[in-house]
């Protein structure tokens, strides 16, 4: 059987998470592997959510926030747009592929562009693999867990 | 109640509800094994499935068991929370039970709809599930707060849809302030000559409403104003209003006209779609509302030479003021109706058809003007050598319908079509031959279908086919000095070439140029064709996402005029029953500081978009202000030392929630 990865979306409310029931809305089919969790903000996504998700298992994280300018408390997602990139060079030093986390921007009108993420997310992650920290890094692996538990 | 510090120790009571939706969560998603498995979750003390939970029964049953079984928390797996989350919300808070202690799973829209593999859909599902079970665990009560809702309006954008909303707000006695850009209101509606299908004179029915705007003493008018800037939130909006100079005091202005008169400024008017010449110093047309004159300052001799100052000179009541300089003013209202209008689609981005390349080739708008009695044609359907036409071509969805520029119908191109093929046979003469280029005729409104039948018995020609080109360059002798229409007429499938001399562009309706900075100033979404988003296409179309800010007219989509003053009406319903309540909840989930933890680094301090977050000099640490947050959760993902809780939206809730979501 093929891997089937397991990707957590962390959409905020205003514009990607309605995208999201947008796509449902009009009935468009993706791979099943996203799950959502709902935010207020992009800018809420904490660096330990993305963490904790990795310790968890999740094999991919997909965060989505309204576009540049259309943010509905006017500047979160800068904020996410500034947070995500620090982030990841964190991530990679953890071990941590750059493919597995993904920002994006998807408005409350563009289902069809959530279902492609999802569905491209979905089989970048597949490519990658299922998410083990390599053995050298074990120690790092440790400190996901340290970092996502504190 | 519980110490959240205790939890996992201390055991909740939750029930969980899986909804079938009928079968459209059902009919994808095994809903009894998914309650089978909640049932097996820690803390879950009972778990259902029914058939739909948002219905009386539904809820009767969240309601009895939270008394009958002591729930403590209630997970309900159905919808969007966006959909109904509110309803189980309310539901819980009847049985006594704190809304902030009921979650959902959204596994319809999220799942059921989105999945065809029955198996991967319900064991996504089950995760939902998890999710929302060790998230609720978690939650705690909030208390909603209430605020008063300051009983006026404004209703921004003075067509008709605005000039609608704005009298029924009004009439039912509250305060609106009327914001509109133009030096008069009147929108395109003014523009216009007839209305289909009545042949209703245009201004004849809209000057009366116009001036009772600006009569009624609920109503304060801002012409020639914009809005700069949009604070706070529904029921108390702070909204700063730009008053473009006009150069002319409003006090003092009688509205007698010589100004204009003795002008010497001659430039194109925009009201007349360039067709017509105005001064500059001018009212766009006679029946301006207001009616006080603008001074145009970039064709103004005096501001560009420094001389002239006729209308000065004029003025008896010594109105003209060239000192005047833009003026802001705060304006508080509690609900906002956006009726910003449309703009015509500009047939020159379409080259095929030649408009501004070809003389004889007009904009639906061009027409409009001509026909009308006060244009600059005196209301003849003239070519430019000042001749009439022989034959008239309509073109039907330019710039709509068409994948390289708007997907969608703009609803009235095909309506006033006809009528300006009507109007050519009425002006012109009977003998006029006039083809209708169309793609498919839409005449879905009241009177519509008998409209379209009126006018193939008046002979006009209908040919199916959207045309490849309009040129000048001719193929044989029938067809110099003329317009030649190529065309594929597709109901015989067959090519043809019509000479006409005149051509009119049937442009369709398209948002505002400035619609993406609209939105972002009123914080609301624009749908993927640019219109402004209603909050629900079905059920809540005057509505936008956001609280207190409504839409209506041809802002939100195209539609012809019954439509937009039925949507106008609505809209202003809504704002009236949001101002007559006087107060309204806002939500309870803010952020706060947890000031023993605080190290009174003030990294918060300046990433709070609202200012709500003030430094305590004395204790040192940082406080926010309840009223203002929004609870948007940017500040407690930068705090350091972990000392400020989104509330309802802690960590501790959404680590639970990934953790379930991945069992
Ligand atoms: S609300 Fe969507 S990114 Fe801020």
């Amino acid at each position: 059987m093929s891997f089937e990865p397991r990707i957590i979306g962390i959409l905020c409310n205003w514009c990607s998470y309605t995208g999201a029931d947008l796509a449902g809305t009009s009935r468009m089919k993706y791979a099943p592997n996203v799950r959502i969790v709902r935010v207020m903000c992009s800018g809420r996504v904490d660096p330990t959510f993305v963490l904790k998700a990795f310790q968890q298992g999740a094999d991919g994280v997909l965060i989505g926030g309204c576009h540049p300018g259309d943010c509905h408390y006017s500047t979160g997602n800068y904020k996410t747009a500034r947070r995500i990139p620090l982030l990841k060079k964190m991530l990679d030093q953890l071990g941590i592929e750059d493919g597995r986390v993904r920002l994006e921007w998807v408005s409350a009108s563009e289902g069809d562009r959530f279902q492609a993420l999802a569905n491209e997310m979905t089989e970048q992650v597949r490519a990658l693999g299922p998410f083990r920290p390599a053995a050298p890094s074990k120690p790092a692996a440790m400190e996901v867990a340290a970092l996502a538990a504190g | 109640m519980e110490d959240n510090n205790g939890k996992g120790k201390t055991r909740e009571r939750i029930g969980v509800y899986v909804c079938h939706c009928g079968s459209n969560i059902a009919g994808v998603v095994d809903c009894p094994a998914v309650a089978e498995y909640a049932r097996s979750l820690p803390d879950v003390v009972l778990a259902r499935d029914y058939k739909y939970m948002c219905s009386d029964p539904g809820q009767t049953l969240i309601k009895d068991d939270i008394k009958e079984h002591g729930l403590t928390r209630v997970v309900v797996a159905s919808c969007s929370p966006r959909m109904h989350e509110p309803t189980f919300r309310r539901a819980c808070e009847q049985a006594g039970l704190n809304a902030y202690l009921f979650e959902m799973a959204n596994i319809r829209e999220h799942c059921s709809w989105v999945t065809d593999d029955k198996a991967k859909a319900t064991e996504k599902a089950k995760a939902l599930v998890s999710a929302a079970v060790r998230r609720v665990v978690w939650q705690q009560p909030l208390q909603t707060r209430e605020v008063p809702v300051t009983p006026a309006a404004m209703v921004i954008g003075g067509g008709v849809a605005g000039i609608q909303a704005a009298l029924e707000i009004a009439d039912a006695g509250f305060k609106v302030y009327m914001v509109e850009r133009d030096p008069s209101i009147g929108g395109h509606m003014a523009q216009l000559d007839k209305t289909f299908p009545t042949l209703d004179c245009s201004a004849c029915i809209l000057t009366p409403k116009m001036v009772s705007v600006s009569q009624h003493p609920n109503i304060e008018l801002l012409a020639y104003s914009e809005v700069v800037d949009v604070q706070g939130y529904v029921g108390n909006f702070k909204v700063k209003v730009k008053k473009k100079a006009r150069y002319v005091d409003e006090e003092k202005c009688r509205g007698c006209g010589i100004c204009e008169e003795k002008c010497p400024g001659r430039v194109p008017s925009e009201f007349e779609e360039g067709l017509g010449k105005r001064k500059a110093i001018y009212r766009p047309f006679p029946q301006a509302v207001p009616n006080i004159p603008v001074l145009d300052r970039d064709n103004c001799l005096y501001f560009q030479r420094g001389r002239c100052r006729v209308c000065e000179r004029f003025c008896d009541s010594n109105a003209i003021d060239y000192e005047q300089e833009d003026r802001f003013v705060d304006l508080d209202v509690g609900a906002i109706v956006l009726a910003t209008g449309y703009d015509l689609f500009d047939a020159s981005a379409d080259m095929r058809y030649g408009y501004r390349r070809l003389d004889n080739v007009i904009s639906a708008l061009e027409f409009e003007r001509m026909c009308n009695a006060s244009g600059p044609t005196a209301g003849r359907i003239l070519m430019a050598n000042g001749k009439e036409p022989k034959s008239v071509a309509i073109i039907h969805c330019v710039g709509s319908r068409d994948t390289n520029y708007h997907q969608y119908c703009s609803r009235v191109c095909c309506m006033y079509s006809m009528k300006f093929a009507h109007l050519v046979k009425d002006r012109v003469g009977h003998d006029t031959k006039v083809f209708e280029f169309y793609t498919d005729l839409r005449a879905f409104g009241k009177g519509y279908e008998e409209f379209y039948n009126r006018v193939q018995e008046e002979g006009v020609t209908f040919v199916r086919g959207r045309p490849a080109e309009v040129t000048d360059v001719p193929e044989t002798i029938d067809e110099v000095g003329k317009l030649i229409v190529q065309a594929e007429n597709t109901l015989v499938s067959r090519q043809v070439r019509i000479p006409v001399d005149m051509v009119v562009l049937s442009g369709g309706l398209e948002p505002r140029s400035d619609t993406a900075e609209v939105a972002r100033m009123f914080n609301i979404s624009r749908s993927q064709d640019g219109f402004f988003l209603e909050r629900h296409p079905k059920l809540d179309p005057v509505a936008s996402m956001t609280d207190g800010v409504f839409v209506a007219g041809c802002c939100q989509g195209p539609k012809d005029i019954p439509d937009t003053v039925a949507q106008a009406a609505a809209a202003a319903v809504r704002a009236v029953g949001l101002m007559n309540k006087g107060k309204i909840q806002v939500e309870a989930a803010t952020s706060m500081v947890q000031a023993e933890l605080c190290s009174g680094c003030r990294v918060c301090n300046k990433l709070c978009p609202y200012s709500a977050i003030t430094f305590d000099e004395e204790k040192k640490v940082s406080v926010i202000n309840d009223a203002v947050c929004k609870g948007c959760g940017v500040v407690a993902a930068a705090c350091p030392s972990d000392a400020i809780v989104s509330r309802h939206f802690t960590d501790a809730q959404i680590l639970a929630e990934i953790e379930g979501v991945l069992v």
